[in-house]
């Protein structure tokens, strides 16, 4: 027995304390399958009934679908434009606290940005309502007396609960996750390429441009379009501070609504085929929400492969 | 007379292209490269930065700027920076030429990229503390509820300043209570899981699809996760019941990536040597995990499952759709909806009691998101003390 340990190892008798522990992890980790499946699942069943309804039952009166795509192109212009704010502010921070300032200084400034992330989105509602919507109502004068033979800044809004506001707070909220994902693909550049860069007599700028920028790309990609996936789900901040309407191009007036907002909006009062109505566009939200994260996922652990090789 | 190539500075560029005839007589003492004659410099460090002469003259500026152009302070601190970022370009450019120009105008983007997100930060806390403080610690608003509290009342304070009645005493309880069972699912699945991925499948087909599955469910959308939540219960209870069950259900559904994600990075970092030491003593592998890994990565789930309950415990839109709204106290979860913190707020602030006098519901509204700013932030320190206070000593 004892010369020959390697043939014993396989009879070794598995002790019930192993059986369960490992049963009760092996059952967890099922557990996170079943959940997506029973999101998916359920959430299908409570929207069937709009697939058999009558066209003309729905909201609007022309299906499911016309009634749904407004909301869906609410939900990316907002996105989007959000988006599209946030990330050259958020990639300057990750700069500022990745390259500019000490180590040390750069963690508390970190805390500061993460504070950002922690504030519920609900206040952040009331925050772009009642202080930021009235101090934009001035810009919007201004945009349309100057520009306003865009089709974006027709008329302005006087109370200045408008889709622009609602995107610029929806910016600041997703300011976070894509500051934390570039810091982190910035920290990661090769000390390396940077010195050799430095030594090459680089200033600091030209350094980050051809050997920070470069490696942390795919990075930031990946944390602009997780940031894009949470503004895509924002539900409060849009409800309380947009003022809902019909789908328009028009920025700066009261129009547009977006597929989270239009639910928390209508669904405490919705009954029967609303209630239906409104979760199958939760599905939809689910969906779109769903491919952007995995695009996402999907860039930044590319990355992640590669980093190991500094 | 071969002093003049021993001048210290000008020994490599003097080969060049300088003429050791002339200067040596005229200039014995050179140390500047670009004194050489034919030597040309281009200078990429600053000679000398002038950055507070420059950062002087634009609080100036920008206080002349406010003062007589009467402009609106953001307009006008805006306007203060542009001019700064100009006069920074122009003075490193004469001084230094344009590629230092460039890198200082860098520099003073990327701090401003910091101070665009730091102001509504600041103009957040502040609106939330100053509209919120004053009811906020008010004994009344955290001991009554909104039970029998009409617009009349609301009126009676407004416009004759009587004592305002009514709070959030339910919405408090609702919150803890809600947080706390969602908590409670979230917890054993979370770390479960995470030791599922860490000790038991690290590698394989399985685990990676467990791991994409939890990237799957971290991007679902708060209000999807109620809408679940709702529909789960209306299958199994009926259309439209709304309870705090369903409400920490929706929550767990949000709470339980996080956790996954933060105890898997926690239990990756035990070294894997006292694992070792542990199985090779005869310890069975599910008491090393309970004895030695998790022991040693427990400030780090700690702080791990804190930050996830201070993610989820603001969260309104799945609340609002699967608990529903209730004005007056109600403990059980199982039971007709209940009230949060975060639902309180919404619903003071865009629908309050009484249309014509706002004030009261807005004071309220104003207090719960100070409340919860308080708990979100407390939580957040609460984690950061204990990944430090409790720290494994990794020294060797």
């Amino acid at each position: 027995m004892t010369t020959s340990p390697t043939t014993s190892s396989p009879k070794v008798r598995r002790r019930p304390g192993d059986v369960v522990f490992g049963g009760l992890s092996a059952a967890s980790a099922f557990s996170i399958l079943l959940i997506l499946a029973g999101v998916a699942l359920f959430l299908l069943v409570e929207a069937a009934p709009v697939l058999s309804a009558d066209s003309s039952d729905i909201s609007g009166g022309e299906g499911f679908l016309s009634y749904v795509a407004p909301l869906v192109f609410g939900t990316l212009l907002a996105s989007i434009i959000a988006m599209v704010v946030a990330t050259p502010v958020a990639v300057g921070i990750a700069l500022f606290v990745s390259h500019y300032v000490p180590r040390r200084i750069g963690t508390s400034v970190g805390f500061v940005i993460d504070l950002l992330a922690a504030v519920p989105s609900v206040v952040f509602g009331m925050w772009g309502f009642q202080v930021l919507a009235p101090r934009l109502v001035p810009l919007y004068d201004w945009l349309e007396a100057n520009v306003g033979f865009l089709p974006f800044f027709e008329s302005a809004s006087a109370t200045g609960r408008t889709i622009l506001t609602a995107s610029l707070v929806l910016a600041v909220m997703i300011l976070p996750i894509i500051t934390a994902v570039s810091r982190e693909v910035f920290l990661q550049t090769p000390r390396l390429h940077e010195e050799a860069a430095l030594a090459l007599g680089a200033t600091k700028w030209e350094m980050i441009r051809t050997t920070v920028l470069p490696f942390g790309k795919p990075g930031v990609i990946g944390g602009t379009m997780l940031g894009l996936g949470r503004a895509l789900g924002e539900t409060m901040a849009v409800a309380i501070i947009l003022s809902p309407g019909v789908f328009t191009l028009n920025l700066i007036n009261s129009g547009n609504n977006t597929v989270p907002a239009e639910i928390a909006l209508n669904f405490p009062e919705a009954a029967g085929l609303r209630l239906s109505e409104l979760i199958a566009a939760g599905l939809v939200l689910f969906g779109i929400t769903l491919g952007v994260n995995l695009a996402a996922r999907y860039i930044v652990n590319r990355r992640a492969e590669f980093s190991g090789a500094n | 007379m071969s002093t003049p190539t021993m001048t210290p500075g000008a020994g490599a560029g003097a080969g060049a292209g300088a003429d050791p005839g002339t200067t040596t007589e005229t200039k014995p003492r050179q140390r500047k490269l670009s004194e050489i004659p034919g030597v040309e410099l281009e200078v990429v460090r600053p000679s000398s930065p002038r950055p507070a002469l420059i950062t002087l003259g634009l609080t100036a500026a920008s206080a002349v700027a406010l003062v007589v152009l009467g402009l609106n302070p953001a307009l006008a601190l805006a306007a203060a920076f542009i001019a700064y970022l100009i006069a920074v370009y122009a003075v490193y450019r004469r001084a230094s030429g344009p590629r230092v120009a460039a890198d200082q105008v860098v520099r003073g983007l990327v701090g401003g990229a910091f101070v665009i997100a730091v102001i509504p930060l600041l103009s957040l806390l502040w609106t939330v503390v100053s509209k919120g403080a004053a009811t906020a610690f008010d004994p009344g608003f955290l001991t009554q509820t909104m039970n029998g509290v009409t617009g009349l009342q609301d009126q009676a304070t407004q416009r004759d300043g009587a004592p305002m009645v009514g709070g959030a005493y339910h919405a408090i309880l609702g919150t803890l209570i809600i947080t706390g069972i969602a908590a409670v699912i979230s917890v054993p699945i979370g770390l479960f899981t995470a030791i599922y991925l860490v000790e038991y499948q690290p590698k394989g087909r399985l685990a990676s699809m467990i791991r994409f599955l939890v990237d799957v469910m971290t991007g679902i959308p708060s209000i999807v996760a109620g809408l679940f939540a709702f529909a789960l219960w209306a299958v199994l209870f009926g259309v439209g019941t709304k309870n705090g069950a369903a409400g920490a259900v929706a929550l767990a559904v949000l709470m339980i990536p996080t956790v996954v994600r933060n105890s898997e990075e926690m239990l990756r970092i035990v070294p894997n040597e006292l694992r070792e030491a542990s199985l090779a003593l005869g310890v069975p592998q599910w008491r090393t995990i309970a004895k030695v890994v998790l022991p040693t990565a427990v400030s780090g789930l700690a702080s791990g499952v804190t930050l996830a309950i201070a993610r989820v415990i603001g969260e309104t839109a799945p609340l609002l759709v699967a608990v529903g709204y209730a004005r007056g106290l109600n403990v059980d979860p199982t039971s007709g909806p209940m009230n949060t913190l975060a639902v309180y707020a919404y619903y003071m602030f865009t629908k309050p009691l009484s249309p014509g006098f706002r004030e009261p519901s807005l004071d309220r509204a104003w207090a719960a998101a100070l409340l919860l700013v308080i708990i979100v932030v407390l939580l957040n320190l609460v984690a950061r003390l204990i990944a430090r206070a409790f720290a494994p000593k990794t020294s060797r």
